[in-house]
């Protein structure tokens, strides 16, 4: 019973005005561990919600996730959490950031500081330990943010557009970085993101959602992902079938991107 | 008026000099950046201009003064020193028209003066003599020494030729001669443009009533007695208010019972200013240090909630959740997260809620005090020790600046990320 097991979630939230917001209808997955899965969809498609879920900060109003055969009952060191940005904390430098879960475990430095400072030395900060975050580029800023988040070494690591706020080039380098820390560490790997290349070169499944009630649209199973862990990502996008399946998404996501125009102007 | 045109002027003219000459040479980008109203980086404080600003007020209180700081030419004209004289045009009963001339000695009040010495003269109406001090005015009876007074129907007719009556004036090269009702003179010397010193001391006496204080002391204490007071008020005040305050707002941020508990009072107190409470303050604890400080604890006690309350409902829930899922517990996350996240606004109260209680220390002194620097000047405004008061103002102002600069770098040691996030 290892891996995550996602089983009939639904999540309404209930509005100040009355209303609700069915933002996730009857969701059904399971993730084998050291899976990455890559989830896509229009927006306010619920992935967030999905994630929130699975970490433990949101309870569904209906349904269950279990990680290694128990059920998740709120947020917890064994699923991580990596944000969009905003989430580190100011008043630390980098290596405080780096240590804050073993530190708050309670461990002392001598068992966590090897694995922090090599840590740092995989995402390249090693110059960079005590400096404060707010003196970092966002590139930057997001390593510190994935090494934090490895420092506590989570079954799961659970990740809401990662790289969304960072510039092309970084991106693409914080791509191959991902993919580098996926296939050392072996972690089973949620990543949400709105960039459908990022999406086929990094997941190997591809989760593509539907909105209103957020639901499964489909799933994929897709090779780029182990290709770009021996090859330049630079490569697998020059691959006939990455540039065939990037359009039958686009597509498709395009397509339900349409449609919820079009409600909106009738409702309008 | 000429006051403010004169500094309006020097604005001016500093800024074309110090832009067209001074800084000539100097064309980089950031000239240009001003251009993006809003980008408030782009403004910085024209150092020169602060300099000239603050030495003109100077000049000006200097020159408006007669101060011995100020070099003469500087000056704006003074008051009228010295023999000041005019004729007058007399009438009585059955008798021809008369003339006679009146000296007047003005002295700069508080020196001594005798009355000028003059011949009597021809004629029946004799030549006068008088003293009035600059600034001030004098009655001169000049029917008194005249062969016929005022029951033979003496009156006067005109001053240097001019025809005068009751409630009329004439003006002289020296100042305004007028006519009371009942046709005494009456003679104002010219003020010229300066302030008398009852009303605006000049730099020198004010620096030198500083020194008389420190060293003397006013009113039973001296200065730094009086300033210290205010301090102790304002820190044990202040430092109270925090206490209670920063609990109490991080409760509200947390609870929320606590938010609906002490929502309303908040609210309620906020708008209140802490002026306002010094009557009541007093009636329950009287003049002494402890509604003082009362008063002081009320005043920074709203504004400490506030910020507290603003920093615990402030922080990114993207962080909380990050700290829950590092494996941070409740409390691990008050400690790390909520308290830390929380500095920037509580610096920002803190800033905020001093400079309130040291204006409130000096407003309660005002009213009711035996020691401190407000009843310090309010004593002495009532004795017209006009270099006291300016003295006070300065200091005060000078010590509320300071508390702020000393905030402030406390800040930048304690919260360097504040701003920058
Ligand atoms: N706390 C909440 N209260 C009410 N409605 C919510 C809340 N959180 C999410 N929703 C609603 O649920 C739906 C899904 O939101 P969610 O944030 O999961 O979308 P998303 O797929 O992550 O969108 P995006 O790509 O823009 O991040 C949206 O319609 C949103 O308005
Ligand atoms: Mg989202």
């Amino acid at each position: 019973m290892s891996g995550l097991s996602i089983d009939n979630l639904s999540m309404r939230f209930d509005l100040p005005n009355g209303t609700s917001v069915q933002a996730l209808k009857d969701v059904s997955l399971k993730l084998a561990e050291g899976e990455l899965m890559s989830v896509l969809g229009p927006s306010g498609c619920g992935k967030t919600t999905l994630l929130n879920i699975v970490a433990g900060f949101l309870a569904p109003t209906e349904g269950q996730i279990t990680l290694n055969g128990h059920l998740v009952k709120g947020p917890d060191a064994e699923r991580g959490m990596v944000f969009q940005q905003g989430a580190l904390f100011e008043w630390m430098d980098v290596r405080d950031n780096v240590s804050f879960g073993p530190r708050m475990a309670g461990k002392r430095e001598r068992d966590w500081g090897q694995h922090v400072d090599h840590l740092l030395d995989v995402v390249g900060l090693r110059d960079f330990k005590e400096k404060a975050v707010y003196e970092l580029s966002g590139g930057m800023q997001q390593r510190v943010a994935l090494a934090r988040c490895l420092a506590n070494d989570p079954d799961v690591i659970l990740m809401d557009e990662p790289l969304g706020a960072l510039d092309a080039l970084t991106r693409e380098k914080m791509q191959g970085l991902v993919l580098k820390l996926w296939k050392e560490t072996g972690k089973t790997i949620i990543l949400i993101t709105h960039s459908v290349e990022e999406a086929l070169l990094l997941g190997e499944r591809l989760l593509v959602m539907a909105p209103r009630p957020g639901r499964i649209h489909r799933e994929y199973r897709l090779p780029f992902a182990d290709m770009g862990v021996n090859a330049d990502l630079r490569e697998v996008k020059k691959h006939p079938d990455f540039g065939e399946k990037r359009e039958e998404i686009l597509g498709m996501i395009w397509d339900m991107e349409e449609e919820i125009m079009g409600r909106a102007e009738e409702s309008a | 008026m000429i006051v403010f045109a004169i500094y309006i002027a020097i604005f001016v003219v500093s800024f074309v000099v110090v832009k067209f000459v001074v800084h000539k040479t100097v064309t980089d980008y950031t000239s240009l950046k001003t251009v993006t109203f809003g980008d408030e980086s782009a403004v910085t404080p024209n150092r020169i201009a602060s300099v000239i600003s603050v030495l003109s007020i100077f000049l000006l209180w200097g020159a408006f003064t007669g101060s011995s700081y100020v070099p003469g030419f500087l000056h704006a004209p003074g008051p009228f020193i010295g023999d000041a004289a005019f004729t007058y045009t007399a009438e009585a009963e059955g008798q021809a028209p008369d003339d006679a001339t009146v000296t007047v000695r003005v002295f700069e009040v508080g020196t001594d003066v005798d009355d000028p010495e003059v011949a009597p003269g021809e004629g029946w109406a004799k030549n006068d003599v008088d003293t009035v001090g600059a600034w001030r005015s004098g009655l001169i009876r000049v029917d008194r020494n005249d062969e016929f007074g005022r029951d033979e129907g003496h009156t006067v007719v005109a001053v240097n030729g001019e025809a005068i009556a009751p409630g009329q004036s004439v003006q002289t090269e020296f100042g305004r001669v007028g006519m009371s009702p009942k046709g005494t003179l009456n003679f104002e010397p010219a003020k010229g443009w300066q302030m008398e010193p009852i009303w605006l001391p000049p730099p020198e006496a004010v620096l030198a009533r500083l020194g008389e204080i420190a060293s003397e002391g006013y009113r039973d204490s001296t200065l730094w007695e009086h300033l210290g007071y205010s301090l102790f008020r304002v820190i044990v005040g202040f430092f109270f208010g925090a206490l209670v305050g920063i609990p109490l707002g991080y409760a509200m941020g947390l609870s929320n019972w606590f938010r609906g508990w002490f929502d309303p009072i908040v609210e309620f107190m906020r708008p209140v200013p802490p002026l306002a409470l010094i009557p009541l303050v007093i009636i329950w604890a009287g003049i002494g240090e402890v509604g003082k400080i009362i008063l002081l604890f009320l005043a920074a006690l709203w504004i400490m909630a506030i910020a507290a309350r603003a920093g615990v409902s402030g922080v990114a829930i993207a962080k909380v959740h990050a700290a829950y899922s590092l494996g941070a517990s409740k409390f691990q996350i008050m400690r790390h997260v909520i308290v830390p996240n929380s500095l920037p606004e509580i610096f920002t109260g803190a800033r905020v809620a001093m400079g309130v209680c040291w204006g409130t220390v000096v407003a309660a002194e005002l009213v009711a005090a035996e020691k401190g620097a407000g009843m310090m000047i309010m004593v002495a405004s009532k004795f017209q020790l006009t270099d006291i008061v300016i003295m006070g103002i300065i200091l005060i102002g000078v010590i509320g600046f300071g508390i702020d600069i000393l905030m402030r770098m406390a800040e930048k040691a304690l919260v360097p990320w504040k701003g920058r996030v």
